[in-house]
């Protein structure tokens, strides 16, 4: 065995490049990063400044004027769209919350695998598909859109979404704690509802407005479902007005105020989410545990 | 050339914590020397800062003198300090994407070497270096590093880093995690190594240090306590504290 | 005390199941978990009912046309002609035109912040991303069409028509619409999830191989891709699949960008159309079953696309994150 020295190649120009990549892969990973932030800043400029002068009190309680005419608000697509997310929540939230509990409780078995497969790959459906599934489940069968069949829809999407993060909150609870329970003879179905449930409670609450954020926000599934409503209505059994749908109608329409009310309901739409997410985020934040 | 490693009032921080008090210590060239001493003693720390690695931890700070064959280690960039300090870790940690051939030339590969002839010739010697190549001749890009046992794995990890032709080898308490067998291999290895390299070996086995290590440095509590022939430390220590660790006593 | 015939009921149990007694007695306990059993299955029942759905509505175009509804390149429905080509080609040209713009961006974040940036910086650039990934496809769409579409028509789209006209791939006329607007669009929107993704996947990485690296002497560049990127390859893959499934699925944002003309150009600045583009601007105004049979095939068509690209991600992202590394299986 002998030990030559001096085969590694030092030559300097290849200590150079070394260094020179180095540094300029941090430039290229910094600017390109740089980049993404700001688009995200763009968006938001955009929407607040288009935005924030239409959002007042007129626009969030009048009902769009005729066709033409300037001013007028989308009090009926707010409504609406809490409307159609409380039939969808009526729907989605049991059996969502319901999936969850059983891949939490019980479902580490095949059957709980095959579940928590779907739902996963659920998640993935396009929200237009949803809409298409909606519309022959309801719509067609009904004779006629409603904001029922929206409801469901959006139901169908909560319900993947609710499924894995209850799990996930569920699992966070110490075994010792179902245990401990069943040490003092709580049956099994109390003890998953009062003492588990209520352990996992801000994280599943958490969850579920997430899932509200997430499907607040959708058009697709709506297009054909609850397909909109330029009037006042509250019967959930005729077509509905919902903010994304409105949104959708007034930017694709060619009138100036029409655009400009668009843009109200755009920021007036993500200030909600946004909203939503921080503040029950920061509400629950130190009851999440190992939660993100 | 190997050459020695002189360490001049080291002193190394986690944040605010102190984890090295000042040491001072001058490790012979050709020769294999041993730092021992209980869980949390620094040992670890100390030689991670003779190849600067200590640094890489967020928070971490080293300063002191250090030098290395002559060269200061604090005024040169780490990537041409550890070139010439190699190190080896107490878990194996050879890539696994990568196979054998290219685990023992990614250093190679890292500084230019390009030539196939080159690189063949560089890993069959840092193969038989590592006393791996026999083992590994006939699968040498079929197998991905990471399917050998423990005890290859290491020798792996050993020959990698003699690819590059370092003039101190680190090891990082190198057998603690591998059988008796593979761990005899290793020894043997130090042997052989320690004709042409200086070797640094962190270990928490005193038999182990007392078999392959000429000279021996004590550590406690991030103080280095007493440095000597290993035969001295381990006969007849000077310091209390030693003699209290070799015997049993603690640790 | 002396021959008192109290029940002995262990009141401390290791198992947890529930105590026995209270397993027979009360058949809440069963109910209980019928009742989320039924739950659980309702949602294997949903993805059959789509399913079912989907396959029973679209049965009339598929009897009419059969296999060439997918080779037809002519969409005229008020001649009866459903040819739906144009919509896969332009499914297929944006998401690919969407991932190449936003796999370099993604990645970048991913690795900056995992990798590069100073601590501080890390929350700041994650919650971004985070606030990306909540913004709804609508609110995309509207910004798209009021200000990048501008934008594009008015800076951008005649730099590329200039420069690289050569490719063929950018050609006047230009009104703005068009099938890059919507790779544009597309891809900030699928460049949260790929970054998010690839980040949990980046940090699963062991600091011992980035140890590895290092001790080798390479520069943190170095020490990224030959212990880290090279590492996580895997589920990097699936991340970007991942995105890819989201881009397949867009429908408002590129319906409002996209032109909406159901054409096979070869100019990226030609307006175009999507699978998903199409049933959402035409499902309503479709006059009769046929045309919404048609539609529903090629709602069918996209959600098994998606269904099946989305399966393959998750299995690649879940080998890296939750199994054995794929390269330490000692292939």
């Amino acid at each position: 065995m002998e030990f030559p020295r001096g085969h590694v190649a030092n030559n300097r120009f290849t200590q150079l490049r070394r260094t020179v990549t180095n540094h300029a892969a941090t430039a290229v990973a910094a600017t390109l990063s740089a980049l993404v932030v700001s688009t995200l800043v763009a968006i938001f400029a955009y929407l607040a400044i288009k935005g924030a002068t239409s959002l007042n009190w007129s626009f969030l309680t009048q009902t769009p004027k005729p066709v033409g005419e300037v001013g007028g608000g989308m009090a009926n697509a707010l409504i609406g769209s809490v409307i159609i997310l409380l039939i969808a929540s009526v729907l989605g939230l049991p059996v969502g919350i319901g999936a969850g509990i059983y891949l939490a409780e019980y479902g580490q078995n095949p059957l709980g695998q095959a579940i928590r497969f779907t739902a996963d790959v659920l998640n993935g459906v396009p929200s237009i598909v949803i809409g298409l599934v909606a519309y022959g489940l309801v719509v067609y069968e009904q004779g006629h859109f409603s904001a029922l069949a929206g409801g469901v829809a959006l139901a169908i999407m909560m319900i993947p979404i609710l499924a894995r993060t209850t799990e996930e909150m569920l699992r966070l609870v110490p075994t010792a704690v179902r245990e401990a329970a069943f040490g003092l003879g709580i049956p099994q179905w109390r003890t998953t509802v009062s003492i588990t449930l209520a352990s996992a409670r801000a994280g599943i609450i958490t969850g579920i407005m997430l899932a509200f954020a997430r499907v607040a926000g959708e058009t697709a599934p709506l297009l054909f479902t609850a397909l909109g409503n330029q009037f006042w209505n509250l019967s959930p059994n005729q077509p509905m007005a919902a903010l994304p749908l409105q949104i959708y109608v007034y930017a694709n329409s060619p009138y100036e105020d029409w655009h400009r009310q668009a843009w109200a309901g755009a920021l007036l739409l993500i200030i909600m989410i946004v909203g939503t997410t921080s503040i029950v985020r920061f509400v629950f934040r130190q009851r999440l545990g190992g939660a993100r | 050339m190997a050459t020695a490693v002189e360490v001049r009032d080291l002193k190394a921080w986690f944040g605010k914590t102190e984890a090295l008090h000042g040491i001072s210590m001058s490790v012979e060239a050709n020769h294999a020397t041993a730092v021992i001493g209980p869980s949390g003693c620094g040992k670890s720390t100390f030689v991670r800062c003779l190849n600067r690695m200590h640094e890489t931890i967020p928070e971490a700070k080293a300063e002191g003198e250090v030098k290395i064959g002559g060269m200061d280690i604090y005024s040169t960039p780490p990537v041409d300090v550890r070139r010439k300090v190699g190190m080896v870790f107490q878990k194996p940690n050879p890539f696994p994407s990568m196979s054998i051939y290219d685990n023992v030339a990614a250093g190679l590969k890292l500084n230019g070497t390009r030539s196939r002839k080159t690189l063949d010739e560089v890993v069959e010697r840092s193969l038989h270096q590592a006393a791996l190549w026999d083992e590994v001749k006939d699968v040498l890009k079929k197998k991905s590093g990471a399917s050998l046992s423990g005890g290859q794995q290491q020798r792996l990890c050993i020959a990698r880093a003699l690819a590059v032709d370092p003039e101190v080898l680190l090891m990082d308490e190198p057998a603690s995690a591998l059988d008796p067998i593979s761990t005899a291999k290793i020894e043997d290895l130090i042997f052989e190594l320690k004709q042409k390299l200086t070797i640094v070996i962190v270990t928490h086995n005193m038999q182990q240090a007392s078999r392959v290590a000429e000279f021996t440095g004590f550590f406690l509590m991030g103080h280095l306590v007493e440095f000597d022939k290993t035969e001295k430390i381990f006969t007849n220590p000077t310091d209390k504290r030693t003699e209290d660790y070799i015997t049993g006593r603690f640790g | 005390m002396g021959s008192s015939e109290a029940p002995k009921i262990s009141l401390v149990t290791t198992s947890p199941k529930a105590p026995a007694w209270s397993r027979s007695i009360f058949n809440l306990d069963s109910g209980f978990k019928g009742l989320m059993l039924v739950a659980g299955i309702t949602v294997l029942g949903i993805v059959g009912l789509i399913i079912a759905e989907l396959l029973q509505r679209s049965a009339l175009a598929w009897q009419k046309f059969g296999f060439h509804f997918f080779t037809g390149s002519a969409w005229d429905p008020v001649s009866g002609e459903f040819g739906a080509l144009p919509f896969l080609f332009g499914t297929i040209v944006s998401s690919i035109l969407a991932l190449i713009i936003a796999v370099p961006l993604a990645l970048a974040v991913a690795v900056f912040v995992t990798e590069m940036c100073p601590p501080l910086l890390r929350k700041p650039i994650s919650f971004a991303t985070e606030l990306l990934a909540a913004i709804p496809s609508i609110i995309y769409g509207i910004w798209a069409m009021f200000i990048l579409v501008p934008l594009l028509r008015g800076h951008i789209n005649p730099l590329l028509v200039k420069y690289l006209g050569w490719t063929h791939l950018f050609k006047a006329p230009d009104y703005g619409y068009s099938m890059f607007a919507a790779g544009v669009v597309v891809a900030i929107m699928i460049i949260p999830i790929i970054s998010s993704i690839s980040r949990e996947v980046l940090a699963v990485v062991p600091q011992h191989q980035r140890e590895a690296a290092l001790a080798l002497g390479a520069t943190r560049w170095e020490m990224i891709r030959m212990g880290v990127l090279r590492n996580a390859r895997a589920g990097i893959v699936g991340a970007i699949i991942l995105g890819l499934g989201r881009a397949l699925g867009e429908t408002m944002a590129v319906t409002l960008v996209i032109g909406n003309s159901p054409q096979i150009a070869k100019s990226l600045l030609a307006p175009g159309y999507t699978m998903a583009a199409v049933i959402a601007n035409e499902f309503n105004e479709a006059t009769d079953d046929l045309y919404r049979s048609a539609l529903i095939e090629i709602g069918l068509a996209l959600f098994m696309v998606t269904i099946v690209v989305n399966i393959l991600a998750r299995f690649m992202v879940w080998s890296v994150t939750r199994g054995v590394p794929a390269g330490a299986r000692g292939q």
